[in-house]
């Protein structure tokens, strides 16, 4: 891929347009363009037991297959066998990475994450790529709107998400040593919330910003819409602290009793369901311990959703700085 | 008890398995069958007639085939062996306690909360236990990965995955016997216990599974159809398995019968795959078999 079409794609899933995820075209990974496979490959580079599976995602692991072909395994279009099958590496030794689409990865081997990678506590890393509506255009089978859900309710299971490139290379860093298996929820058009990778601590979120008046809590893209949320209201004199909850589980209970306790309104912000994400986590722990502060969730109905591209998918479905501005403006005005 | 315990010791020293006579096999066979009635006894539920059809593959793989160190379980080097259908856990257990892998007092629990030997196997607590099973249909693919990490460490053991033939409906199952097909995992060996019925009747008049060995071959295996009962085909189908290499899976189609040993459930192999025999039953059972081992 030159250097033209590398920025091309990159602007395109930016704005929340399709990109050909197939696109077998030997590019060399770029950090900002495909983090999943630069990062990986890199941790191959360092780690003699990193191996790569694919169900069918080649194109993200062009540099590993480059670089280290006898640690890549193209499964095909057989997730639940794929997944099964890096428990078995993992169990002889190797850490495995299982890259596959969110709909079809995540959701169709939940059984399989469960019984062979998490009840057995293996150090499998499964990276769903494609989250939320990241594939919109296609239909509702490839929306994957409910996996923070189950991947949340299964034991043993580390389940994070990356608000940006830089948090996607940033959690696969931070997370390479963890004894026990991590989903990583990837999403491919999210606006830069940091400058380089950060390093992640286990079960904390990550102040991007601060502010006394409310707090808007997100992952995935929902901590860039935060952050543009947070420019809007600044305008107006109201001032937000915006929290990366990159750790959907184990979670940060400190910092959602501090968000409650200091600025008394709560915001969410999440491209998955409203049943079972970061809305249900916050609604939960807040009830948990007894803390009182009003609280609006923002995240994706639990209703059949519509077809069409992301960005116009958010739009219609309230994803969009404007909207999360007025989430915040409607409690401090309540 | 007729076949004692004991034997570990040529295996635990990482040396080759003394080798078995063919009637000393049968006769641990013929010990599962009587151990596996025990087992249930104290338990109160389990499943007789699945663990009877596969006693003898039991009996050759333990005690002759595998490469093991029962002293050392996380050995790299050792085969490992996958109990697909993890049902029959009740006919691994006194085994791997005779092998030395944990106290024989540890069967004294079997069944009760807080025992570490359960129905179906749990890697994470029993030693020995090379992959937990339970869920049909997930140990092929998880055999095909440990087969593929042998590849990936340059390392030889052989993978053995004991499937039931109802297993085989499973999906999944066929994912895997693809790709070993492609990749040419010659470490990778599924034993399927053939014996012809699944949890509700007739494996076949649920869904059928047959020609089996046509369907292997298609999928680029080397398939054996044996006589699951038959120690010396069973002898001689594992002795000439060879080192991992590059070359076709192997797949060992034990012909069996659901209910093997003991004439009450070989005559209702489905009422006894899952139950508890009466006081008067287990009696008759256990006699049977011991008639046998005198």
């Amino acid at each position: 891929m030159s250097t033209t079409e590398r920025t091309t794609q990159e602007s395109r899933q930016t704005r929340g347009e399709m990109v050909d995820v197939f696109a077998d075209d030997d590019r060399h990974a770029a950090a900002t363009t495909n983090p999943v496979g630069f990062e990986i490959a890199r941790l191959a580079d360092e780690h003699d037991d990193v191996v790569a599976l694919s169900a069918d995602m080649s194109a993200v692991l062009a540099d590993l297959r480059a670089r280290h072909p006898e640690r890549y395994v193209e499964f095909g279009i057989a997730e639940t066998n794929t997944v099964s099958a890096a428990a078995g590496m993992a169990a002889c030794g190797l850490r495995p990475y299982v890259v596959s689409m969110a709909p079809f990865g995540a959701i169709k081997c939940a059984e399989q994450l469960r019984t062979d990678v998490a009840y057995t506590r293996l150090p499998v890393r499964f990276v769903a790529r494609l989250s939320g509506l990241a594939m919109g255009f296609f239909g509702t089978s490839h929306h994957a709107v409910e996996d923070v859900a189950i991947a949340r309710a299964i034991t043993n299971l580390t389940v994070v998400a990356a608000a940006d490139s830089n948090a996607t290379a940033g959690l696969l860093r931070s997370t390479f040593d963890a004894p026990g298996p991590v989903y990583y929820r990837i999403s491919e058009h999210t606006p830069p919330v940091y400058s380089a990778p950060p390093e992640f601590t286990p079960g904390r979120w990550v102040r991007v910003r601060e502010g006394g008046d409310a707090t808007i809590i997100g992952h995935g893209i929902g901590v860039g819409l935060a952050l543009a949320a947070a420019q809007h209201l600044a305008a107006d004199g109201i001032e937000v602290a915006v929290l990366d909850a990159a750790y959907l589980k184990p979670f940060d209970r400190d910092a959602i009793a501090e968000a409650a306790q200091v600025t008394g309104t709560v915001v969410t912000v999440e491209e998955h369901s409203e049943v079972g994400g970061l809305g249900s986590l916050l609604a939960e722990e807040l009830g948990r311990q007894r803390l009182s502060c009003a609280l609006s969730t923002l995240a994706l109905p639990d209703e059949d959703l519509a077809v069409g591209l992301p960005a116009d998918l958010h739009a219609h479905y309230q994803l969009t700085p404007d909207a999360v501005a007025g989430r915040v403006r409607a409690l401090l005005e309540a | 008890m007729s076949v004692t315990a004991g034997n570990a010791q040529g295996s635990a020293t990482g040396a080759a398995q003394p080798t078995r006579t063919p009637q000393d096999l049968a006769r641990r066979a013929d010990w599962i069958r009587l151990r596996t009635i025990e087992l249930i006894d104290g338990a109160g539920l389990g499943h007789y007639s699945s663990t009877f059809s596969c006693a003898e593959i039991l009996s050759v793989l333990y005690y002759r085939t595998l490469r093991l160190r029962p002293l050392e379980p996380d050995w790299p080097d050792r085969d490992r062996f996958l109990l697909g259908k993890g049902h029959v856990a009740t006919g691994v257990w006194p085994v791997l306690a005779d092998l030395g892998y944990f106290p024989e007092s540890w069967l004294d629990g079997f069944g009760r909360i807080g025992c570490r030997l359960t129905d179906h196997p749990d890697m994470r607590v029993a030693p020995g236990v090379d992959f937990s099973s339970g869920s049909l249909g997930h140990n092929l693919s998880v055999g095909l990965g440990m087969a593929l990490a042998g590849r990936v460490s340059g390392r030889d053991y052989r993978t053995f995955v004991l499937t039931g033939d109802g297993e085989l409906q499973e999906g999944q199952v066929w994912e895997a016997v693809m790709a070993a097909g492609h990749y040419r995992l010659g470490g990778l060996v599924a034993v399927i216990d053939a014996n012809g019925f699944s949890g509700h009747g007739p494996t076949s008049e649920a869904l059928n599974i047959e020609p089996l060995a046509d369907r292997f071959r298609a999928f680029g295996w080397e398939v054996v159809e044996i006589d699951g009962h038959d120690i010396d085909a069973l002898c001689e189908t594992f002795d000439a398995l060879q080192p991992a290499s590059e070359r076709p899976p192997t797949c060992v189609v034990a012909r069996t019968r659901k209910g093997q040993g003991v004439a009450m459930t070989e005559e209702s192999p489905q009422a006894w795959h899952l139950g508890h025999l009466a006081p008067e039953q287990r009696d008759r059972a256990r006699a049977e078999i011991e008639a046998r081992l005198q």
